[in-house]
């Protein structure tokens, strides 16, 4: 039926709807239409063209070593011509991951309790509160964390975990500093803390209320309404906004390199120092370059950066996908 | 009459805004209440106010006594929980919750640990699915996802999981406004039959509802109960003039 009414309406084009000439307000439109979609493509083929000038930049080292010598070599030494990233790969992943530990209980907690239980009133303060914390820039918390965290790791965590955790690896101290993954990620989770709680709040507010009400109107208290309604309903959600948090820490850089120690070591324990990705490229671009293919190397460690935190990002989406996926067949 | 609740000079603000002005009404026991009156009257919010659901409202403010059984369920040695346990509630959009049909019913029993095993909640599910007068239309998907139901079965599923804790007191908050003309019908005379059994307060805002469900009517005007008692009086002879206009059409 469709098919015949098309072809009718195509051969008469005289019709009172049909209009052959483009006149200035169809041709803005399509104007603009065109416009919009370059600048939609604009952001996609950034991604693209920095993967590629970051690829030609790194090649020489690229050509030079074999990839798994770069990747999981473990020794830093440029001089002598041995550029192994384990350490500095390794070391993003421990500060990083510590953050997420420590920031991921909080941020839940204080979500939940904005999103559900708390009144308006106490909402409509602590929610800019908390925006702002997000707007104190990284090196505001590096000082932070140079100033307050790294002594009271050093005197007070330290000594603490040395005592009733020393036998386990990775709570034992080696290296009684104070810098060190610990602080580094106590400094992370603090600064991704806000942009984990306002997209976990923003999460919580698209349940709608129905839902809530349908739970509470049986009976349920707030929290089993919470446990057993919302949280299966937002789960997704809630991944998607550790990943935001994640791709957040994998990057941050100055904050991180005032407090993490910069030793590139494998590390064993959170009180180790570290030398995350971030750190290195930002510390040591633009010095040091008569060192034979050191440019090539901190170009191919921001390569590796980018990659990490592209792969973390598709696998988490698909993630995401699988669990939305799953939440529709049941 | 044999009143079942039991409402005492009850005020409810909303922030500087009185939405119920001095409210005094008793709910005869086993029997069908209808509140009806123009939009914006307070109608929902005195429904509201019989099972605690204002205080989900941020800044609502209610004083007086609510008296369920002689018991003051606003009281603050009374668990708020029980009340709504005892006080069930027929939203005016059906919420199904984002599980199967028969996870659905067992959702409120299960809150309340009401049954021992899998197959007393599996009796439980059937009986009240019959009670709602859905089992035959899903007894073989169970299973399913509640929202594949119609929007009118969705409504009978919802008085099912209601009514399966074991409540004595039934809201509606215009539970038919939602859904078509069959799906009403049909919810209608399942709170007809049910009324053996559970008081019935009732919301509407439809007058030939009220004429057919009513066994006693509120009538409600800004705010104010305007006039209360048997529904055969008020709709054949209403006392007060404002009433009168309602019941005639006239806003």
């Amino acid at each position: 039926m469709n098919q015949i009414i098309t072809s009718k309406s195509t051969k008469e084009t005289t019709g009172r709807l049909t209009r052959p000439v483009p006149t200035p307000r169809t041709r803005q439109n399509n104007f603009a239409q065109r416009t919009f979609f370059i600048f939609t493509l604009l952001p996609v083929s950034l991604i693209l063209i920095v993967t590629i000038a970051l690829l030609v930049r790194s090649w020489p080292i690229l050509n030079a070593y074999p990839l798994s010598n770069l990747l999981f070599g473990n020794i830093w030494k440029p001089t002598n011509g041995l550029f192994g990233f384990w350490p500095f790969i390794l070391g993003t992943f421990w500060v990083s991951i510590v953050g997420i530990i420590l920031a991921v209980p909080l941020c839940l907690l204080t979500s939940i309790y904005l999103a559900e239980y708390a009144q308006s009133k106490t909402r409509s303060i602590a929610k800019p509160v908390l925006d702002l914390l997000a707007a104190i820039p990284p090196v505001v918390y590096g000082v932070w964390g140079l100033l307050a965290i790294v002594p009271f790791v050093d005197k007070v965590l330290a000594p603490l975990s040395d005592r009733w955790l020393g036998s386990i690896p990775i709570f034992s101290v080696n290296q009684p500093t104070g810098f060190g993954i610990l602080a580094a990620g106590i400094v992370l989770a603090v600064m991704i803390a806000p942009l984990i709680i306002s997209v976990m709040y923003e999460i919580f507010s698209t349940v709608p209320n129905d839902l809530r009400h349908a739970s509470l109107a049986v009976g349920a208290t707030q929290w089993q309404t919470i446990r057993n309604i919302i949280l299966p309903q937002v789960a997704p959600g809630i991944i998607a906004a550790i990943v935001l948090g994640a791709s957040r820490a994998l990057g941050e850089t100055i904050a991180v390199l005032m407090v993490v120690g910069n030793i590139p070591q494998v590390p064993t324990s959170i009180f180790d120092s570290a030398y995350p990705l971030p750190a290195l490229i930002a510390n040591n671009y633009g010095e040091m370059m008569s060192i034979p293919l050191y440019d090539a190397a901190l170009l191919s460690a921001a390569l590796v950066l980018l990659l990490v935190i592209l792969v973390f990002n598709i696998l988490s989406m698909l993630v995401i996908q699988r669990m939305l996926r799953r939440k529709w067949a049941s | 009459m044999d009143a079942h609740i039991q409402v005492k000079n009850l005020n409810v603000y909303y922030g500087k805004q009185q939405a119920l002005k001095d409210v005094n009404i008793e709910v005869p026991k086993k029997q069908i209440t209808v509140i009806m009156g123009p939009s914006g009257c307070g109608k929902t919010t005195l429904l509201k106010s019989l099972n605690r659901f204002l205080e989900i409202t941020d800044g609502a403010q209610i004083t007086g006594e609510v008296l369920v059984d002689g018991q003051n369920i606003y009281d603050s040695e009374v668990d708020v929980t029980e009340v709504r346990k005892v006080v069930g509630l027929l939203a005016q959009r059906p919420s199904p919750l984002p599980m199967s049909i028969y996870d659905n019913v067992v959702y409120g029993m299960n809150i309340h640990r009401m049954k021992k095993d899998r197959k007393e909640y599996k009796a439980a599910v059937r009986h009240y699915l019959e009670i709602a007068g859905l089992w035959e239309e899903v007894h073989k998907r169970l299973h399913d996802p509640a929202t594949s139901l119609s929007i009118g079965q969705q409504q009978r599923l919802c008085l099912a999981r209601g009514l399966a804790v074991e409540p004595e007191i039934i809201l509606g908050d215009e539970p038919t406004s939602a859904l078509d003309p069959i799906s009403s019908q049909n919810i209608e005379s399942r709170l007809i039959d049910l009324k053996q059994q559970y008081t019935t307060v009732i919301v509407t805002h439809t007058l030939r509802q009220a004429k057919r469900l009513a066994d006693h009517v509120i009538y409600m005007y800004m705010g104010e109960v305007i006039e209360a008692g048997l529904a055969k009086e008020i709709f054949s002879s209403p006392k007060h003039e404002r009433t009168k206009q309602y019941l005639e059409g006239l806003f």
